[in-house]
C-alpha cells in the first residue's frame, strides 16, 4: 500500500494487571486499514480480538491496563492522545457496534433518544428536533419499518435483529470513516445474521465505510471480508487476503478453523471436526508457539516463538507464524481431501 | 392504571385489617391490669368498676369489642381512656410536626446519600471513596439514641449552636421551624445517608460494567454524561424503592425515638405516651395510621418504578 492508510496499527500491545498476575491480552498486533476496506479479525474467545479493537478507540484504557505500540488515524497518534481527543473521535470518526444488541442500548431511554444523544454529543448546534428527524432517517436507512413511529420505542420493544440495526443506525449517525463491528451477528439467529451482514456489506460498498469485523465465524468472514487477521492467544498467527487465508492457509490454527467449518456442498462428516484442547490461559502461556500444545504437527523448532513473516515468495503480504516450510504445510494441511487439522495422535 | 390502583386499595384494606387484629390481640394477651380497674382508680368499689366495664364494653366477648373499636375508629369516635380525648384529633395534631421531621430528614438523606454514593463510585478505590466509606459506616453504626444526646450535648449545650429540641410550626416562623429541626433531621438522616450511599455505590459499580455504558462511551459521550445519564440514572431505580419504603416506615414509627429525644410533639411522641399508659385506642389509631403510610408509600414505589423503568411499564400495561 503506497498511500497512507486510513488506520495504521503498529505493534499494539495491551497488558492488564489482574489478580492472577499480569497478562498480555494483545501481543504485537499490526495492520493497516484502507478506506472502503473490510478487515476481519478472527479467533476464539479470549484471543484478544475485542481488546485490540476497543483499544483503537481508547475504550480499554484503565488503571490496570498497559497499552503500548501505535494506532494512527490519518497519521495522528491515538495511543497517547488526550481523553478529550478520543472522546471527539468516538462516534465521529470511528464508531463501534457490539455483540449483544439486547444489552447494548440503555433500557431506560427510547431508542431515538439514544441516537439523538449520540448526534448532540458531537454537534451541540443541532437542535433536538433536527437530531430526531435525523434519527428517523437513519433508522429508516437501516431497514427499520415505520421508523417515524418506532423511533419512540424503548429498546425492549425491538427484536434482536432490529436492535442491531438500530445500533448500526446509531453508529452511522455522524458518518464515521471506520466502523468496528465486534461480533455483530453472534447473538442473532442465522437468517437475521445474513440480513445484518448484507446491511454491513452494502454500507461498506455504498458509503466506502472502512470496517473492522471481529468474529469467530469464518462463514461470516467469507461473505464480507477483503482481508483477514487470524489471532491466537493475543498474537496474530496469520494474515492475508481473503483468498490467501481460505485457499492457501499457512498456519495450523487456521487449518483447524477452516476444517471445523461445516459446509453444505461437502458430504456430511460423521463427527464435526474440531480443534482439540482449549486455548491456553494468558496467565500461563506455553513457551514458544502458543498453539504448540494443541498442534499435531509440533516439532523441534516450536519451543522458540516463530516470527510473523511472509514465507511465500509470491505473496509478500501473506504472513504467518509457523516454523513449517511451505512445502510441509501444503502436505500436512490435507485432511481427507480438504484443508483441516488432523486430530493429534494420542 | 385504574385496575392497579383498585388492586392496591384492596391490598391496603387487607393489610389494615390484619394489623388491627394483631394489635388488638397482642394488647389483650399481654399481662395488663384490666382497663376498667385502672379507670376506676385503686380503691374503687366493684360497682363502679362494673359500670365502667359496661360503659366501655369491656365485659363483652373480645370479637365484639374488636368490632366496636373498629367501628369507632372509622367513625372518628375513638377516644383515649383517660382523659377522654378523640384519637383522630390527637393524631392530626401531631402530623405537622412528624411530617416536618420525616420529610425534611428524607430530603436530606436522599440528597447526601446520592451525592456521597455517586462520588464514592466515580472515585472507587481512591482516597475520597475510602473517606466516604468511613463516614457511611460510622453513620450506619451510630444508633439514634446515642447520636441525639451527643449532638445535643456538643451542638446545643456546649457551643449553643442549635436548640436542643422543641417544635415551631412552619406557618408560625419558617426560619425557626428549620432551625429547630436541623439536629433532629440529621439525627434521623445519618443512618440512611450511610446506607444509601453504600447501596448506590455498589449499584453504580455494577452498572459501570453494563454493555450499554460501553456503548455510551463508544458514541463519544463525556465521562460525566456517561456517569450521570447512564450509570447513575439506571442505578437509582432500586434506591427509589428503598426510599419509598423507608419514608413510609419513618412516618409510621421510626420517628418515635427522635421525637421523644428532641421533645417534638408529633404522632410518635403521642404513640410513645399511649404505650407507656397502656391505652389501647391511641395505640390502635397510631398503628393503623402507620400501617396506612407504609402501604401507601409501597404503592407509590410501584408507580414510581413503572415510571423509572419502562420495561415494568410495559409489563403492567400488558396485564
Amino acid at each position: 500500500m503506497s498511500a497512507e492508510p486510513l488506520l495504521a496499527v503498529r505493534d499494539l500491545r495491551v497488558g492488564f494487571a489482574t489478580e492472577g498476575g499480569p497478562l498480555q491480552a494483545v501481543d504485537g498486533v499490526s495492520f493497516d486499514l484502507a478506506a472502503g476496506e473490510v478487515l476481519a479479525i478472527v479467533g476464539e474467545s479470549g484471543a484478544g480480538k475485542s481488546v485490540a479493537a476497543q483499544t483503537i478507540m481508547g475504550l480499554s484504557r484503565s488503571r490496570n491496563a498497559r497499552i503500548e505500540g501505535s494506532v494512527k488515524l490519518h497519521g495522528d497518534e491515538l495511543i497517547d492522545a488526550d481523553d478529550a481527543v478520543l472522546r471527539r473521535l468516538r462516534g465521529e470518526q470511528v464508531a463501534m457496534i457490539f455483540q449483544d444488541p439486547m444489552t447494548s442500548f440503555n433500557p431506560v431511554y427510547r431508542v431515538g433518544a439514544q441516537i439523538v444523544e449520540a448526534i448532540r454529543a458531537h454537534r451541540a448546534d443541532v437542535s433536538k428536533s433536527e437530531a430526531r428527524a435525523r434519527a428517523v432517517a437513519l433508522l429508516d436507512s437501516v431497514g427499520i419499518p415505520e421508523a417515524a413511529r418506532r423511533v419512540d420505542d424503548y429498546p425492549h420493544e425491538f427484536s434482536g435483529g432490529m436492535r442491531q440495526r438500530a445500533m448500526i443506525a446509531m453508529a452511522l449517525a455522524l458518518e464515521p470513516e471506520v466502523l468496528i463491528a465486534d461480533e455483530p451477528t453472534t447473538a442473532l439467529d442465522v437468517t437475521i445474521q445474513a440480513q445484518i451482514l448484507r446491511l454491513l456489506g452494502s454500507l461498506n460498498r455504498e458509503r466506502g465505510l472502512a470496517t473492522i469485523l471481529i468474529t469467530h465465524d469464518l462463514g461470516v468472514v467469507a461473505e464480507v471480508a477483503d482481508r483477514v487477521l487470524v489471532m491466537y492467544a493475543g498474537k496474530v498467527v496469520e494474515q492475508g487476503t481473503l483468498d490467501e487465508i481460505f485457499y492457501d492457509p499457512q498456519h495450523p490454527y487456521t487449518w483447524g478453523l477452516l476444517g471445523s467449518l461445516t459446509r453444505l456442498d461437502r458430504p456430511r462428516p460423521k463427527r464435526l471436526p474440531q480443534i482439540s484442547g482449549a486455548p491456553p490461559s494468558l496467565l500461563d502461556l506455553p513457551q514458544g508457539c502458543s498453539f504448540r500444545p494443541r498442534c499435531p504437527h509440533e516439532f523441534s523448532k516450536c519451543p522458540r516463538t516463530p516470527p510473523l513473516e511472509a514465507r511465500l515468495a509470491d505473496a509478500p503480504d501473506h504472513r504467518d507464524r509457523c516454523w513449517l516450510t511451505p512445502e510441509q504445510k501444503r502436505e500436512k494441511r490435507q485432511v481427507g481431501g480438504q484443508i483441516g487439522l488432523e486430530a493429534p495422535s494420542a | 392504571m385504574a385496575r392497579f390502583i383498585l388492586k392496591r386499595l384492596a391490598g391496603t384494606v387487607a393489610v389494615l385489617f390484619a394489623v388491627s387484629v394483631v394489635v388488638f390481640a397482642v394488647f389483650n394477651v399481654i399481662p395488663n391490669s384490666p382497663p376498667a380497674q385502672r379507670l376506676a382508680g385503686k380503691n374503687a368499689n366493684p360497682r363502679l368498676v362494673k359500670s365502667i366495664e359496661e360503659e366501655w364494653g369491656f365485659d363483652k366477648p373480645l370479637p365484639q369489642q374488636y368490632l366496636t373499636m373498629m367501628k369507632k375508629t372509622f367513625n372518628g369516635e375513638l377516644t383515649s381512656y383517660e382523659p377522654r380525648i378523640p384519637v383522630d384529633e390527637q393524631i392530626l395534631e401531631g402530623i405537622p410536626a412528624t411530617a416536618s421531621l420525616c420529610i425534611g430528614a428524607a430530603v436530606i438523606w436522599l440528597f447526601f446519600g446520592i451525592l456521597f454514593g455517586y462520588l464514592a463510585a466515580v472515585r472507587a478505590g481512591g482516597l475520597l471513596d475510602r473517606l466516604l466509606t468511613g463516614v457511611a459506616v460510622a453513620g450506619i453504626s451510630i444508633p439514634v439514641f446515642l447520636l441525639a444526646p451527643v449532638l445535643i450535648y456538643f451542638l446545643s449545650y456546649e457551643i449553643e449552636l442549635f436548640p436542643s429540641g422543641g417544635y415551631v410550626p412552619l406557618s408560625e416562623d419558617p426560619a425557626q421551624w428549620a432551625y429547630h429541626l436541623i439536629l433532629p433531621w440529621f439525627t434521623v438522616a445519618v443512618l440512611s445517608i450511610g446506607f444509601y450511599s453504600r447501596v448506590l455505590r455498589s449499584n453504580m459499580l455494577d452498572a459501570m460494567d453494563e454493555d450499554h455504558v460501553r456503548t455510551a462511551r463508544a458514541k463519544g459521550l463525556g465521562e460525566r454524561q456517561v456517569m450521570v445519564r447512564h450509570v447513575l440514572r439506571n442505578s437509582l431505580i432500586p434506591i427509589i424503592t428503598l426510599f419509598g419504603l423507608d419514608v413510609g416506615a419513618l412516618i409510621g414509627g421510626t420517628a418515635i425515638i427522635t421525637e421523644k429525644l428532641f421533645d417534638i410533639n408529633g404522632v410518635g411522641a403521642y404513640a410513645a405516651g399511649a404505650v407507656a399508659n397502656s391505652e389501647l385506642p391511641p395505640i390502635m389509631g397510631v398503628t393503623l395510621y402507620a400501617a396506612f403510610f407504609v402501604v401507601f408509600f409501597n404503592a407509590l414505589v410501584d408507580i414510581a418504578y413503572a415510571y423509572l423503568d419502562p420495561r415494568v411499564r410495559l409489563g403492567t400495561a400488558a396485564q
